[in-house]
């Protein structure tokens, strides 16, 4: 007998659980708003401009004290993080004014302070970013989430119908925000992959949320004269051990890149693991939920079937 | 809705053998992928310096810059067009270049017409644009005319200038012999140069970031000392810093300039020091050979961007068209200089605004960790989906390796660049696969739920799940083509990978599976699905 996530047949109530969630998504979504206006997000230099270099030492070296040499190198405040393993540190230093070796001469002589104290290091990688082109990154990663979310919003209003649009998207701006908050919460670098993350988060939630509302229409049309709650939970019991399985298959793939996988990548796919459980969450108790407080009922069925018919000629 | 015409079998199963060849030279050495006869794909992926190691420099023009530049030209223009109008020079007055235009006033209101009129005559017209010229000229005030570049005239200048700065870029990169380097144009003045496998990108900076207009003026020898240490020099005339020191005033004029070199070698000069020795066309011979001619005795300076170098008397002409910089040079520096000259210079100085170097060992780490992180996936995913669904499961695990696969093959072939970011994009369309297939078997499941025959089942649950998926896939590419089009670098990547693997993982989890899937159902005709 094979295996079975969800078992056949469920019948779990959750539209009438619905104001629990909802109290629990706003509850998440404030907390977010408010840990990304305390902490902040950890901005890499893609976002804010600057240097950072990733230092791989023979030896796991003290923090602190590297900090403190570091700094009486003369080349600014710098910031230290470990990357990956304690052998390996990420150097971040403000971007030297000057001239086109100016990022050369601060590698240079940051290689040769360290050398004294712990051997030869490896420079693994330098990145230096100016302000400008950090201000446009940002720029340009605001509007692809933007822009990305307008797309879904008006592709789920023409296939569907407006409110699916609605529900659709204040589910995935939750998302998108607890996902900005986890990275507040753990101040992991928030650098470009990060946004590809978050855009890719935008992509499957927006599966799920997909999936339920395909079959809540389908069953609209087949049971005209239920009512839309029992439809909705109807809907979303049926297609539970989809959202489960592929939420599963899709963790247990991204766990492997979380565990194994290079750990420049580690911020996206941490981000990734993160945004498809909340994704996941919102999807079976939130955005199908939702339609029942926008005023969606089943006598709006004959439209419904109405507007389908328009779509498949 | 089972069965399948021969047809369609045939371009099913040829358009993965297609695939699966063009994927098959990512699995050879690249000696091995050389040695492939002609009529077989032999392309390897591309991979990114994420990946491979190596340099990314982003370079930016200053717009002010080529406006300037521009500007000092558009005054020589002036200044000997002027000289040449019909029926005699037109005499003028006060020209200045402030505030970004230049005017100048026409001493005879009389010539003001013929003045206008030749000065119309060298605008450029700008193709692609009927009717503008690169140039509005213009009479104020009586009889000042004031010449204003137009919009559409610098936005021609900088796209010039930008073509030009990539060829001279190129010439330079290839003088270091590295190998394949790209280097391309992004957005209206930027130049992005990618060079693998190189560590110190500091040589390649100093070869990029520099200039390198090479001038030579005569020497202002009848400048007020006083007055040039307070910074003014005499009209024509200008203070530039050298080398050596003391700041030099010389002509505003060059006599010649770095644009008539045909070649620049690193060579010696009297004492045995390095220095560049370097070579005129034949007219640059001969302007050279006039200019020294006529300045026997005379001091002039070597300028090379705003510098000057040396400034030696001329003690006789210089008539073979070459000559010799010296100057306090090491080897290598006299090196970097020849290869200077002889790129020519850049018609806009370029500043680095981003700059990415990996090590060789950290991309050889990500690749591997990315590899094995993939593998692992793939068999985590496997172990799920087989226990899961069983046979269906097998099924689509097959899809899957071939969707790894054919997003390898059409890479390949299209000359996409794989990053890290797309190794990531690769795990994430295993995951759009598996999603496909699991909304089939789930449908399936439920048909049979119904108490529906196995092959009715199976019927439905794929007519019934292709719907989602093409409405779940179909937003999924109109996001990726969004992160394309808005995202930069690391999320392009990203893109590319999503947008080719959702493509590829519609073909395989709903076609292919349909057609494995159908076959065995004809050939055993199960009683029961066991799903």
């Amino acid at each position: 007998m094979p295996l079975k996530i969800v078992p056949d047949n469920t019948n779990i109530g959750f539209v009438r659980v619905r104001f629990i969630a909802f109290a629990l998504t706003l509850l998440l979504t404030i907390g977010s708003i408010g840990l990304l206006a305390t902490r902040g997000l950890n901005l890499g230099v893609d976002f804010v401009g600057g240097l950072t270099m990733e230092v791989e030492f023979k030896a796991p070296p003290p923090l602190d004290a590297l900090r403190k040499e570091v700094d009486n190198l003369g080349v600014g405040t710098s910031a230290l993080q470990e990357f990956g393993s304690p052998r390996n540190i990420l150097v971040r230093l403000p971007l030297p004014e000057g001239d086109q070796a100016a990022v050369q001469r601060i590698v240079a002589k940051v290689q040769a302070g360290l050398k004294g104290n712990y051997g030869d290091v490896n420079f693994r990688r330098v990145e230096s970013v100016s302000g400008k082109v950090s201000g446009e990154l940002i720029e340009s990663g605001i509007w692809a989430v933007l822009l990305s979310m307008a797309a879904v919003a008006l592709f789920t209003w023409f296939r569907f119908e407006w409110f699916f649009g609605i529900s659709t998207v204040v589910a995935l701006v939750h998302d998108v925000i607890v996902t900005l908050g986890f990275f507040a919460l753990t101040q992991l670098e928030f650098d470009l992959n990060v946004v590809a993350a978050v855009l890719t988060i935008i992509g499957y939630s927006l599966n799920d949320k997909v999936v339920i509302d395909d079959r809540i229409r389908e069953n609209l049309r087949k049971y005209r004269t239920m009512d839309i709650g029992p439809i909705i939970d109807l809907s979303v019991n049926e297609t539970l051990p989809r959202t489960v399985m592929t939420s599963v298959t899709l963790i247990a793939a991204l766990m492997a890149l979380l565990l194994l996988g290079p750990d420049v990548i580690f911020g996206f796919t941490a981000a990734m693991v993160l945004g498809i459980i909340v994704g996941t969450y919102s999807s079976i108790f939130v955005s199908s939920s939702l339609l029942i407080s926008l005023g969606v009922k089943s006598r709006a069925a004959p439209e419904l079937a109405s507007a389908e018919r328009v779509v498949r000629r | 809705m089972l069965d399948f015409p021969k047809w369609k079998i045939w371009t099913i199963v040829a358009t993965i053998a297609f695939g699966l060849l063009f994927a098959a030279p990512n699995f050879l050495s690249e000696r091995q992928a050389a040695a492939l006869p002609g009529f077989l794909p032999s392309k390897q992926l591309s991979l990114g310096l994420d990946l491979r190691g190596g340099s990314h420099l982003m370079l930016e023009a200053s717009t002010e810059d080529v406006r300037k530049t521009k500007l000092e030209s558009l005054e020589d223009t002036v200044r000997s067009e002027l000289r040449q109008v019909p029926g005699g020079a037109v005499a003028f007055t006060d020209m200045s270049t402030a505030g970004g235009k230049l005017s100048l006033i026409i001493t005879d209101p009389t010539r003001l017409d013929a003045a206008v009129e030749a000065l119309r005559k060298v605008t450029q017209p700008i193709s692609g644009l009927p009717g503008a010229r690169d140039v509005d000229v213009n009479i104020v005030y009586g009889n000042k005319i004031v010449l204003n570049e137009t919009d559409a005239g610098i936005a021609a200048s900088i796209d010039n200038a930008m073509a030009q700065a990539v060829e001279v870029i190129r010439k330079r990169i290839d003088e270091l012999g590295t190998r394949e380097p790209t280097i391309v144009r992004q957005g209206a003045n930027r130049i992005v140069v990618q060079v693998p496998g190189l560590q110190d990108p500091s040589a390649l900076k100093a070869l990029l970031g520099k200039t390198a207009k090479l001038e030579f003026k005569l020497v202002d020898v009848v400048a007020d000392p006083t007055e040039t240490a307070q910074g003014r020099a005499p009209p024509g005339s200008q203070i530039l810093p050298s080398l050596e020191g003391q700041p030099i005033v010389v002509k505003r004029r060059a006599i010649i300039s770095g644009d008539q070199l045909v070649d620049s070698q690193v060579s010696q000069d009297q004492n045995g020091s390095p220095a560049v020795s370097f070579r005129f066309d034949s007219t640059g011979g001969r302007r050279f050979a006039q200019a020294t001619q006529e300045n026997v005795g005379k001091p002039f300076a070597i300028v090379l961007d705003g510098k000057v170098i040396s400034a030696p008397n001329i003690n006789e002409p210089i008539l073979g068209g070459a000559g010799i910089i010296s100057g306090s040079y090491t080897i290598q520096s006299a090196n970097e200089l020849a290869i200077l000259l002889r790129s020519g210079k850049l018609p806009v100085e370029l500043k680095v605004v981003e700059e990415r170097t990996v090590g060789p060992d950290l991309g050889a780490d990500s690749i591997r960790a990315g590899a094995l992180a993939g593998i692992v996936a793939v068999l985590a995913v496997s172990v799920i989906m087989i226990a899961t669904y069983g046979r269906f499961g097998l099924y689509s695990v097959a899809a899957l390796i071939i969707n790894v696969l054919l997003i390898l093959g059409v890479m390949s072939m299209g000359g996409f660049t794989l990053t890290l970011p797309g190794i990531a994009g690769m795990v994430l369309t295993i995951g759009a696969a598996v999603d496909a297939n699991v909304l089939i078997n789930e449908r399936i499941r439920e048909e049979q739920r119904k108490g529906r025959g196995v092959i009715p089942s199976v019927e439905v649950g794929f007519r019934d799940a292709t719907r989602t998926i093409w409405d779940a896939n179909s937003l999924n590419i109109i996001v990726a083509v969004i992160m394309f089009i808005f995202g930069s670098g690391p999320i392009k990547g990203f893109a590319v990978v999503l947008s080719i693997g959702i493509a590829t993982s519609v073909f395989t989890a709903v076609t292919v599976v349909r057609l494995m899937a159908s076959r065995w159902l004809a050939k055993a005709r199960p009683a029961s699905l066991s799903i």
